[in-house]
């Protein structure tokens, strides 16, 4: 048994057993660790987006730079200062317009290619061709896929009452979603208590030195 | 009240504490339960491992913060030793998000401990935060000296041999994504559908589920999912003679086997349970 000698690691296990007690009721450490947490999370990102952004991508080339285009900076800043106008109820409205280029650009850019990535391709996957079929496991791998993936899209379909043929394919798209979300409550389960395990050997290798 | 009734009207801090000693306990006196290889980590290792002597780098991207680092940080770590032993080239980048930049640096002093040899700015550079999420994954297909200017550590990057012979994702063989969050997705949108970059993807167990279809498409070259991923890759390295430091991702899953049993053990009593009680009910 090897107990930490270095402070920030008993903070940090002080820290860990006050978010934890949690588990037995709420109390004063919780809150204490809670809020202490969500300070810390919002200004260390803050001080890593000021010397990090602000201080090299901004200030520096405005300051100290020489080239003629840094001047171009100078529309984004004032752009982006027009969100500040949310705090004034008399120029609340200048937030659309920082709004609307972030919702434009960011529209542009990212349709056509999540279409793509998560319509297409994704489609693509499913078509049953010669090379999916290569082997007897792989084709009944896809086949099962590939009806999951057509009666669970017929669940999905309200225009027509689940009646007859499409009241079977829906039925059977139940069992295929409920496959699935046995499959991510195995995954959730095993995330967390993932969580707990890597605090665990936390609090038993890095602080007590219990664990090698 | 009967046996059932007590045990489905259980205070749920009993059952936190059984999970509790159920983890405990096989940190205490590990059990040496085998880590079984599954084809998505193995192809993922593959894929990093034929790089090697490439002209090409491995571009591994640090997109989660502390909230799922037990599951996420040894994957990094695992990767990056991969890396360093087989002199592979590495651009760490620090992730899209601020919060994030922490994670990639607390790897690389972990993995860089075994490799005394590797020398900064040819073997590996350390990129840190910009702004621009998903931009700057559109913004690394034109040039990396232009959209970060300089590393983590304020060199320029037009001065580090890495850097200058890497600036784009022609020169990548694999970004490497570790999140928990729905990022890979947009690794795959921006850096392989409009550039043709391969993607491998390190998620939470709780997102794997979900990354699963862009596997299947190959739009995922390998993936490692949870704890398990990583103490797959871990074993993999283990396997091939690279040295691996403290298995983190190894050591959990003993627990994690023993939880998942507890688990399952519960949900199988907690419907005996109910159905008994229901039943009884009903004929009442």
């Amino acid at each position: 048994m090897h107990i930490s000698t270095n402070p920030w690691v008993w903070i940090a296990a002080i820290l860990t057993l006050a978010i934890y007690s949690f588990l037995y009721k709420d109390n004063p450490f919780y809150k204490f660790a809670e809020h202490l947490f969500m300070g810390l999370s919002i200004g260390y990102g803050a001080v890593v987006l000021w010397y990090n952004s602000i201080i090299p991508r901004l200030w520096n080339p405005l300051a100290h730079g020489t080239s003629p285009s840094r001047f171009y900076l100078l529309i984004p800043i004032a752009i982006g200062l027009l969100s500040f106008g949310i705090f004034s109820k008399k120029y609340s409205w200048l937030i659309k317009y920082p709004l609307a280029f972030s919702v434009g650009a960011y529209a542009g850019f990212s349709i056509p290619v999540t279409f793509e990535a998560s319509i297409f391709e994704q489609i693509s996957g499913t078509i049953l061709t010669k090379q999916m079929m290569a082997t007897p496991w792989l084709a009944i791998s896809n086949l099962i896929m590939f009806v999951g993936v057509i009666t669970t899209i017929t669940y999905f379909y309200f225009s027509k009452h689940h009646k007859g043929l499409l009241g079977k394919s829906a039925r059977t798209g139940i069992v295929f979603l409920m496959l699935a979300f046995g499959a991510s409550f195995g995954y959730t389960v095993m995330a967390r208590i993932s969580l707990l395990i890597g605090r665990m050997q936390f609090l038993l290798h890095d602080w007590l030195g219990i664990i090698k | 009240m009967g046996f059932w009734d007590r045990f489905l009207k259980i205070d749920r801090r009993w059952v936190f504490l059984v999970v509790w000693i159920a983890v405990v306990i096989p940190l205490l006196k590990p059990l040496g339960l085998p880590t079984h290889i599954t084809p998505p980590v193995k192809k993922l290792y593959d894929y990093i491992d034929r790089m090697e002597g490439e002209d090409k780098a491995v571009f591994l991207s640090f997109d989660f913060d502390p909230s799922t680092m037990p599951e996420l940080l040894p994957m990094g770590v695992a990767i990056i030793r991969h890396c360093f032993a087989k002199k592979i080239p590495i651009i760490v980048y620090g992730g899209l998000y601020p919060q994030f930049v922490g994670m990639a640096k607390m790897a690389i002093d972990m993995a860089k401990t075994d490799f005394p040899d590797i020398v900064y700015g040819k073997d590996y550079v350390f990129l840190g935060y910009v702004p621009g999420l998903s931009l700057v994954i559109l913004s690394i297909g034109e040039s990396i000296q232009g959209t970060f200017g300089n590393d983590y550590f304020g060199n320029r990057l037009d001065t580090l041999p890495l850097t200058m012979h890497v600036d784009n994702y022609e020169k990548i063989g694999i970004v490497v994504d570790l999140s928990g969050s729905s990022i890979p997705a947009s690794w795959v949108a921006y850096a392989y559908q409009r550039y043709g970059c391969r993607i491998g993807c390190g998620t939470t167990a709780v997102s794997a589920a979900q990354y699963y279809p862009y596997l299947q498409t190959g739009q995922f070259v390998g993936m490692l999912g949870g704890l398990k991923g990583a103490a797959e890759y871990e074993e993999l390295l283990e396997r091939n003679g690279i040295p691996t430091g403290r298995r983190t991702a190894t050591i959990g899953m003993d627990a994690q086997s023993v939880v998942h049993l507890l688990i399952i053990l519960l949900i199988i009593l907690g419907n005996i349970g109910y159905f008994y009680v229901r039943r009884r009910e009903r004929r009442a």
